[in-house]
């Protein structure tokens, strides 16, 4: 076990080096310098104003290989960086990026972990209620709704969402955000209610499908046959074996839970980090959205090995080696 | 008379089909009447398909939707089992009657702990705190020879072998004393030598419980070292019932007879073993009338137009062939 959870680190430090890599790609040979220079001054830009806006983000450097002092390169400098967590500075304001994280890392966390967890709630019970009656109108009607509120775009949960019960029925503000946890609430009801109701149908679809799955598993039968009830049934043998397709799911939401709801926080004024990359990518600020695409890797990384690790707890059979 | 322990009147039991039926029904197990004595073992035969199984399962209303029961009786002493409400019914299953499966592999809950199963079992029936619960299921094991008992209290389903495993299904069906153990091919998917020791368990356990089993089974040598009574079943329908001496010495229905014939135990040395040709048709397309007509050796053009009546050949032995000389009674 100990062995299983060292060698997956390691895993996941060759992992980490390499979607480091990639990002150097993107961010580097993709886009030029000169290019993102254009991106933040304009077009009309004169040659020298690009020229100096290069050197100023220290971007004039050779890439990969420099005769005079081989550290001397942004390759080398893209992955101390990133792997020291210094992130420098912001390309469009020339803040501290790590400011910006940690200023952006609560109002994300205030959002998003009421989501997550009234959602995972709500989808699960209700994937157990359509599950339950399977078969019957109950469960034609859940599978409708769910499909149709799969269906509908972001943005009209957004907008209908703020103009009903934002302007017509005044019940929450419409946006904005407030540090004071004793004031906090009011603004991420709103955020949290769109949020929820977004994601309910696909995690009604999806539960339903392993619920039933394992509703037809002999071991069920077994517990009919000994005058197990109903509700016993799904909470007790069918959660319990649901647990692995089920841990997949919720462990890999976490790193969302960090990065925030890209949408969801810029259009309802959170400025977490979900609105941060919305901004960093608005303002042509590249080492900011370099920094927060790869915070984004390293927690996809993270669940994967927690991810696994859990499947232990919850499945005996399950034995790492 | 006495009452029996349990009576099946005129049992059907449909599924949806895609042959052509009016209803887009079809009947899999239709007009079974049967019944057993307490302590008696009653074994069910027939080919796969034939029914046994539904059979089995509608007595503790277990069909999993969309089949359901259509009609007949289910009397447990003189109770109709159908006429229960749900929990009524929970309070049957697993108590009154209790019921192992063919498949041990699958049917025990892989994550939840062999002993936490059987108590579980215990607790639905008695309020009991789960200490004593667990030293009643310690018994248990014991009482089915498992191996290091105590030990396996704590394994998980895959840590057992298939014959453990029916042993824990065995030990949870005797946790609460049973009148009626309904055993679904107990045997059919364990190795031969491990079928031997769970038989001989299960005849031993069955004369110190003093319960009634009813035997689901396809195969005849565990029928002739078990049971009491024989039902015969062909396509949903029971062809012949007798003692065990009735239909292993004097079958009478061509069914019953092909079956024996095609037992390796009875078979002639030297000689090809016997098989019946063709195999049960699907539900649904079941023949008019004598539905074992397709593949019978004695029958004509007759038999195929009405269902055959049942024919009483002694107090205990009984017939549904139309080629069979006996008493026609009108049930």
């Amino acid at each position: 076990m100990i062995a299983y959870i060292v060698r997956r680190l390691l895993h996941g430090v060759g992992i980490v080096l390499g979607v480091l890599g990639l990002l150097f790609i993107l961010f580097f040979t993709v886009t030029s310098p000169e290019g993102m220079a254009t991106k933040a001054l304009g077009e009309k830009a004169p040659p020298e104003a690009i020229a100096q806006w290069v050197t100023n983000h220290g971007y004039d450097r050779p890439l990969f290989w420099n005769p005079e002092s081989w550290s001397d390169t942004l390759l080398v400098d893209h992955y101390y960086s990133m792997l020291s967590f210094d992130f420098g500075r912001s390309d469009a304001d020339d803040r501290p990026i790590m400011d910006r994280i940690k200023q952006g890392a609560k109002p994300s966390l205030y959002l998003t972990v009421p989501l997550f967890f009234i959602g995972l709630f709500l989808s699960l019970s209700g994937a157990m209620l359509v599950a339950f009656f399977r078969g019957t109108f109950i469960d034609k009607a859940g599978l409708v709704v769910s499909v149709l509120a799969m269906s509908i775009p972001t943005m009209v949960y957004i907008i209908a969402g703020q103009y009903i019960l934002g302007k017509v029925l005044l019940w929450f503000p419409i946006s904005g955000f407030d540090r004071d946890p004793t004031m906090v609430w009011k603004f991420l009801m709103l955020p949290v209610i769109v949020g929820m109701i977004e994601s309910l149908g696909g995690g009604v679809r999806f539960y339903r499908t392993v619920f039933l799955e394992e509703s037809n598993r002999d071991y069920v039968r077994t517990a009919r046959a000994k005058g197990c009830g109903e509700l016993q049934l799904m909470t007790h043998h069918v959660l319990g074996n649901a647990m692995i397709p089920l841990l997949t799911q919720v462990v890999v939401a976490i790193p969302h839970l960090f990065l925030g709801a890209l949408l969801t926080e810029s259009f309802f004024g959170i400025p977490g980090l979900g609105a941060a990359m919305v901004e960093a990518i608005h303002g042509n600020d590249f080492s900011t959205l370099r920094a927060l695409v790869f915070i984004g890797c390293l927690l996809f990384i993270v669940a994967q090995i927690v991810t696994d690790i859990a499947y232990t707890v919850v499945d005996p059979r399950v034995r790492l080696k | 008379m006495t009452q029996p322990l349990l009576e099946l009147k005129d049992l059907e039991t449909s599924f949806p089909s895609s042959a052509e039926t009016v209803s887009g029904r079809a009947s899999v197990v239709e007009g079974v009447t049967l019944s057993i004595d307490a302590g008696e073992v009653l074994a069910l035969v027939g080919e796969s398909g034939c029914g046994k199984s539904v059979t089995a399962l509608s007595i503790l209303r277990l069909i999993p939707k969309p089949g359901r029961i259509e009609r007949g009786e289910i009397l447990l002493e003189g109770r109709d089992l159908r006429t229960l409400s749900i929990p009524e019914m929970r309070k049957v299953r697993g108590n009154q009657i209790a019921m192992i499966f063919q498949e041990p592999m699958t049917s025990l809950n892989p994550v939840v702990r062999v002993g936490d199963q059987v108590v579980e079992a215990i607790r639905l029936h008695e309020k009991v705190s789960r200490k004593a619960a667990l030293a009643r299921t310690l018994e248990l094991f014991e009482k089915v020879s498992m191996p290091d008992a105590k030990a396996r209290l704590r394994a998980f389903p895959h840590e057992l072998s298939g014959g453990l495993k029916q042993r824990v299904m065995i030990a949870m069906a005797l946790s609460s004393h049973p009148k009626l153990l309904i055993a679904d091919e107990p045997t059919t998917a364990l190795d031969v030598t491990v079928q031997a020791q769970t038989l001989e368990l299960l005849r031993d356990l069955r004369q110190e419980m003093d319960m009634a089993v009813l035997l689901i089974t396809h195969d005849l040598g565990v029928v002739n070292q078990l049971a009491d009574r024989v039902a015969v079943m062909y396509a949903g329908k029971v062809v012949e019932t007798g003692t065990r001496e009735d239909v292993f010495r004097q079958a009478r229905h061509p069914y019953t007879k092909s079956l024996l014939r095609s037992m390796p135990a009875l078979a002639k040395p030297q000689e090809p073993l016997y098989e019946i040709a063709g195999s049960v048709p699907v539900p649904g397309e079941w023949p008019a009338g004598c539905r074992f007509v397709t593949r019978c050796e004695e029958g004509d053009d007759f038999c195929g137009e009405e269902p055959a009546p049942r024919r009483r050949l002694s107090h205990s032995h009984a017939c549904w062939c139309h080629r069979v000389e006996g008493v026609q009674d009108e049930s």
